[in-house]
């Protein structure tokens, strides 16, 4: 026996519909708006020639870690053989693409964290929707992404700022719970305003656990530019999707190093941004 | 000021400093933690015990119906086992926790109504507070941590820090305002956390087991350290301990706490010599020394004393010098003939009579194997301090009132280090 299927997709399909109807000029708002910065973004970042931003990652890595010259010198190496394999303009437009993802996500993920951590209706309310997103097969963003944008950076973008956000909220969240309760003490003894303790207390003790939520965000952000290439997103990431789809292993191993050598020149500035004082 | 009694510093005794207005008055507080506090108080109100109502209702009766007075200027230490509700009852005052029921009134004004507005201006300009592990903010600067009451009231940076800067150097820490907190010693820390809570000036000061996370000899200092600047700055005193040594060291007066009531409130004398119910007597005799220790124990040095050969001049000048109000008098043995009294000396050199004829012999002397049990009411008794005499009535020693009871929290530590 067969049961009369649902008519689940036509109903999905009214709905996108009726939402590009209604909230047309505001997706088109978002497009342009991500499209803009994206290209800004990496506009700059080739303006600047190739050398003097080696130099000046590798200035940026020695002084952030504390004067850590093999990582600085490293950084360089990294960056040049980038170079040298003319992957220079793609790895541009990968870091723009990150960058801009990274920095919506944060935009979206840090004030939500903060309320999360404020409110336990609020925390109740997220936690099933992170989950949800957390457990979700990072392809399955593609879809609602492509359905409203199109193809091209800008819904890779979009997709790539959903699967990044969940960590740098939770993170957010628990680095504020958990600063320890005679601190928080302190700063209500002492007569803060809400404000006041969360920008002087809060905020400044939460700081080490809600960049390790950064820094995730970012490493995400890095993991997703492969699969947003499938979508219509450049950079390194579709270089390495052309290299599969031609098995052209050479290519494919040049960019997929290429990202490689980003994410750890990324990892370690999040890493090392703030230092980490003792607790006590 | 003149004080009775060759000793220099004797705390101020409440009555010479203060209005009788109480500067905190605790009325009928209570507090239950958990979802019905009603259910709570129904219960406890049918004579059910604190655990009972636990395991009926799931909510705590943390305080019940305490009421008390502070005046300004005294130390009131608030004392009992853990889990009796001390820090309940502190975080009550300065409502970091708000009371199920009760009022507290802070300069006559009841905290607990106050909108957030009021209350917030209540625990910036007349409360501070400290924290038994310090809670100093780990980002920050020792001169910033201590900046931060005067910083959350809006006083600009420079001004901000250099009040901070002067009382860092007031608690011995001047020139550690550069370092950060995690680079210091535990003692050095809560010489922090005082700092923070004395640079907005507030009246009062909250101190909920302040030193109880240093070691013994570190927290004996701070102890000395508070007595100290308690006798400079004269603030009120509200003192958090599970130890009686400490109690009976620094406070004026002592309340015992047990399972979220206060059991009896006293001097630390009254405490020590009449506990008043059956858990008191125990708390005490866990630690009563002062059946195990004497006189020599307690004394200090017989500085300064008068020889009766010199004149009164002579008696005049040493009572100026250590601002004390009567010196005893000695003779060329050693042998205690006395003490002078400053207004008896005044009127010797005005009329030219000699030291001898104004001596007071009716003073109150012990022996220096005499029990404390017996110098604590001897000296309850009297208005000059007690001196300990040998068997040949050569003065070995000096016991004031302050003293003994530091004396006694510091050989209570010695003991039980040996134990
Ligand atoms: N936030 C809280 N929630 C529930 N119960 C609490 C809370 N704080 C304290 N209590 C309970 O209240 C009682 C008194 O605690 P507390 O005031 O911390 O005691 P003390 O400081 O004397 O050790 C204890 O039974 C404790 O378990
Ligand atoms: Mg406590």
């Amino acid at each position: 026996m067969q049961l009369p299927k649902l008519p689940l997709g036509d109903a999905v399909e009214a709905l996108v519909d009726w939402i590009e109807q209604y909230f047309g000029w505001l997706l088109d708002a978002v497009s342009a708006g991500l499209g803009f910065l994206i290209g800004g973004l990496q506009g700059l970042l080739l303006a600047i020639p190739a050398p003097v931003l080696i130099l000046l990652a590798a200035v940026l890595v020695w002084f952030v870690t504390r004067r850590d010259i093999k990582l600085a010198g490293l950084t360089a190496l990294g960056l040049l053989l980038i170079w040298d394999l003319q992957l220079w303009n793609l790895a541009m437009l990968t870091l723009a693409l990150v960058l801009v993802s990274t920095i919506v996500a944060l935009a979206i993920s840090i004030p939500l964290g903060i309320a999360a951590a404020g409110s336990d209706a609020i925390n109740a309310a997220l936690r099933p929707v992170l989950d949800f997103m957390q457990t979700m097969p990072s392809f399955v963003y593609l879809i609602p992404a492509v359905i409203f944008f199109g193809l091209g950076n800008v819904p890779g973008t979009i997709a790539t700022v959903v699967f990044a956000m969940p960590p740098a909220l939770r993170l957010t969240n628990l680095g504020i719970r958990q600063v320890p309760t005679e601190l928080v003490e302190v700063a209500d003894a002492f007569g803060s305003t809400p404000r006041q303790k969360l920008f002087k207390v809060q905020l400044p003790v939460a700081l080490p656990t809600i960049m390790a939520g950064v820094n995730q965000c970012i490493m995400l952000a890095l993991s997703m530019t492969v699969i947003a290439s499938m979508i219509g997103a450049g950079g390194l990431g579709y270089q390495v999707l052309v290299g599969i789809q031609r098995v052209d292993i050479g290519m494919g191993f040049e960019a997929g190093l290429a990202i490689v050598i980003i994410a750890i020149i990324l990892d370690r500035i999040t890493q090392n941004l703030v230092p980490q004082y003792e607790n006590r | 000021m003149k004080l009775e009694g060759s000793v220099i510093f004797e705390k101020a005794s409440i009555e010479d400093t203060t209005s009788p207005q109480p500067i905190i008055s605790v009325r009928n507080l209570t507090k239950v933690f958990g979802q019905n506090p009603e259910k709570a108080l129904e219960l406890h109100r049918k004579g059910r015990s604190k655990h009972e109502i636990y395991a009926e209702t799931g909510s705590t009766l943390a305080l019940n119906n305490v009421s008390f007075d502070v005046m300004p200027g005294e130390t009131f230490v608030l004392m009992g086992l853990s889990g009796s509700g001390k820090s309940t009852l502190l975080r009550c005052i300065n409502r970091l926790i708000d009371p199920t029921e009760g009022e507290i009134l802070i300069d006559g004004e009841d905290i607990v109504g106050m909108g957030q507005e009021e209350l917030r201006e209540t625990r910036r300009r007349k409360l501070g507070m400290i924290f038994q592990n310090f809670a100093l903010l780990p980002h920050r600067t020792v001169l910033d941590n201590v900046a931060f009451g005067l910083e959350i009231q809006g006083v600009p940076v420079e001004e901000r820090q250099k009040k901070a800067e002067e009382i860092l150097r007031m608690v011995g820490l001047g020139g550690y305002g550069g370092s950060m907190p995690g680079e210091l010693s535990g003692g050095m820390k809560q010489r922090v956390g005082l700092a923070r809570a004395l640079t907005s000036d507030p009246d009062i000061l909250l101190m909920d087991e302040a030193f109880s996370a240093l070691d013994p000899l570190i927290r004996r200092d701070m102890q000395d350290e508070l007595l100290d600047l308690q006798q400079r700055l004269v603030k009120t005193i509200i003192f958090v301990t599970h130890d009686l040594d400490e109690a009976l060291k620094l406070g004026d007066r002592i309340a015992l706490m047990k399972d979220g009531s206060i059991v009896q409130v006293g001097t630390p004398e009254e405490i020590l010599t009449n506990p008043e119910n059956a858990y008191v007597e125990k708390f005490v005799a866990d630690v009563d020394l002062t059946r195990v220790l004497s006189a020599s124990d307690v004394m200090r040095r017989p500085e300064p004393v008068a020889r009766c050969t010199a004149g009164p001049r002579v008696a005049l000048h040493l009572m100026e010098e250590h601002d004390i109000g009567s010196v005893f008098v000695v003779d060329r043995w050693r042998r205690l003939r006395g003490l002078v009294t400053l207004d008896d000396t005044l009127k010797a050199v005005q009329a030219g009579r000699g030291l001898e004829e104004i001596i007071t012999t009716d003073v109150p002397t012990v022996a220096l194997d005499t029990p404390l049990t017996d110098i604590i009411s001897v000296i309850a008794g009297s208005r000059y301090p007690v001196a300990v005499v040998d068997d040949e009535n050569r003065l070995q020693g000096l016991i004031f009132r302050g003293t003994i009871l530091a004396a006694l929290a510091r050989k209570g530590e010695d003991i039980n280090a040996t134990a």
